[in-house]
C-alpha cells in the first residue's frame, strides 16, 4: 500500500516535503492508524498524535486525501492510492502531522464552555426534563477533534477573531441547555461580525465532522435565537 | 497602538438579516419580472418602456435597486472582512464600496424615472 505523508521537523528542515511509504498490511490493518502504526515500525522519525484508536478522543485529526478526518476511523480500503496525508489545514505545524492547537482552544474557551448557573447546587443533580435533554442530542457529542474548524476557510482567514464550527457547536450547546441562565450574555458574547457572522454557511465542517454533527445548524439556531431577540 | 486582538463590536445580526431579506425581494422581483417579459407579446423598445411605465413596476424595480445595493453592500464588506487584514484599507475598501453602490443605485434609479 503506497502512502504519501507530509513531513516537516522545523530543528532539521529547511522547509516540508512529501515522503513516500509502501507498507505491507496485515489483514487486521483495517482502519488508516493501523497502516500509519505500521508505517510507524518502519520509521519511528514520523510524529503523529493518537490515544484511544476509536474515534473518542479526537487525537488523529488529520487531512486525508484531501479531507479532514479521524485516522482510527477512516478505513484504509475505501482510500485511493497514493493515500495522501496532512497536518490539519491552518493550524501551525509542530512536527508532522502534529499541530498546534492553541487558537483552537482559545476560541473554544472563548464562549464559556460550562454551564452557568448561579442558584445553589441541588444535593444530587440539576433535572431537565427529557424534552429539554433532547435539545442537546447532536451538540454534547463533539470530541473536539478540530476536523471542522480546520476545514472552514472563514477560520483559515481569522483564526483569532472567528469562533469556528467546532466553538460555535458548543457556544449553542450550552445556549440550548434549560439549565443554564446565561443565554442572553451568551448571545451577548457571539453577536459580533467576526466571532460569528464569518460563517457563510458553506457546511465544509458538515462534510467532514467524523461524528456527524452539524455545526451549521447549530449555528444556524444561534442566529434564530439572536433575531428572535431583536425583531 | 497596541497589537491585540479586538473583538465585540455586537452588531452583525441587522446585516445578515438584511441580506436575507433582500434577497427574497429580489427572488420575488426576479419572477414577477420573468413572468412580466413572457407575457409581452412582442419584444421591442416600446414594449420594453411600456414594462417600467406603471406606477406599482417603477415601486417594484425601486425596492428591488435598493435590495441589489444592501445586498451587494453586506456581501462585498464580508469579502473585504474575511481578506484584508489592514484595519486601514479594510475602512477604504468598504467606504469605498458605500459609495460606489450609493452612486449606482441613484444612477439606475435616473434611468427608471426618466423613460
Amino acid at each position: 500500500m503506497h502512502f504519501r505523508v507530509y513531513r516537516y521537523d522545523p530543528d532539521k528542515d529547511a522547509k516540508p516535503y512529501m515522503q513516500d511509504y509502501d507498507v505491507e498490511l496485515e489483514p487486521t490493518d483495517q482502519m488508516l492508524l493501523d497502516a500509519l502504526v505500521r508505517i510507524k515500525e518502519q520509521d519511528d522519525t514520523l510524529s503523529l498524535r493518537r490515544s484511544c484508536r476509536e474515534g473518542v478522543c479526537g487525537s488523529d485529526a488529520m487531512n486525508i486525501n484531501g479531507k479532514n478526518g479521524l485516522a482510527c476511523v477512516t478505513k484504509v480500503a475505501d482510500l485511493k492510492q497514493p493515500i495522501e496525508l496532512r497536518p490539519l489545514p491552518g493550524l501551525p505545524v509542530i512536527r508532522d502531522l502534529i499541530v498546534d492547537m492553541t487558537q483552537f482552544f482559545k476560541q473554544y474557551h472563548s464562549i464559556k464552555p460550562y454551564l452557568i448557573n448561579n442558584d445553589r447546587p441541588p444535593e444530587r443533580e440539576r433535572l431537565q426534563s427529557p424534552e429539554d435533554r433532547e435539545e442537546l442530542n447532536g451538540l454534547y457529542e463533539c470530541i473536539l477533534c478540530a476536523c471542522c474548524s480546520t476545514s472552514c476557510p472563514s477560520f483559515w482567514w481569522n483564526p483569532d477573531k472567528f469562533v469556528g464550527p467546532a466553538g460555535l457547536l458548543q457556544a449553542y450547546r450550552f445556549i440550548a441547555d434549560s439549565r443554564d441562565q446565561a443565554i442572553n450574555e451568551r448571545l451577548d458574547n457571539l453577536e459580533d461580525p467576526y466571532r460569528l457572522f464569518r460563517c457563510h454557511s458553506i457546511m465544509n465542517c458538515v462534510d467532514v465532522c467524523p461524528k456527524g454533527l452539524n455545526p451549521t445548524e447549530a449555528i444556524g439556531k444561534i442566529k434564530d435565537l439572536m433575531v428572535k431577540r431583536t425583531v | 497602538m497596541v497589537n491585540r486582538v479586538v473583538v465585540g463590536a455586537h452588531y452583525g445580526l441587522t446585516a445578515w438579516l438584511a441580506q436575507r431579506v433582500s434577497a427574497v425581494v429580489m427572488a420575488v422581483y426576479s419572477l414577477v419580472f420573468v413572468v412580466k417579459v413572457l407575457m409581452l407579446p412582442q419584444l421591442n423598445y416600446e414594449t420594453w418602456r411600456g414594462l417600467f411605465t406603471p406606477g406599482w413596476m417603477r415601486f417594484m424595480t425601486f425596492l428591488f435597486l435598493l435590495s441589489i445595493m444592501v445586498h451587494a453592500w453586506v456581501g462585498m464588506r464580508d469579502i473585504w472582512m474575511d481578506y484584508i487584514k489592514s484595519t486601514g484599507l479594510r475602512l477604504t475598501l468598504q467606504v469605498g464600496t458605500i459609495l460606489w453602490l450609493v452612486g449606482c443605485t441613484g444612477w439606475a434609479m435616473q434611468i427608471l424615472w426618466r423613460v
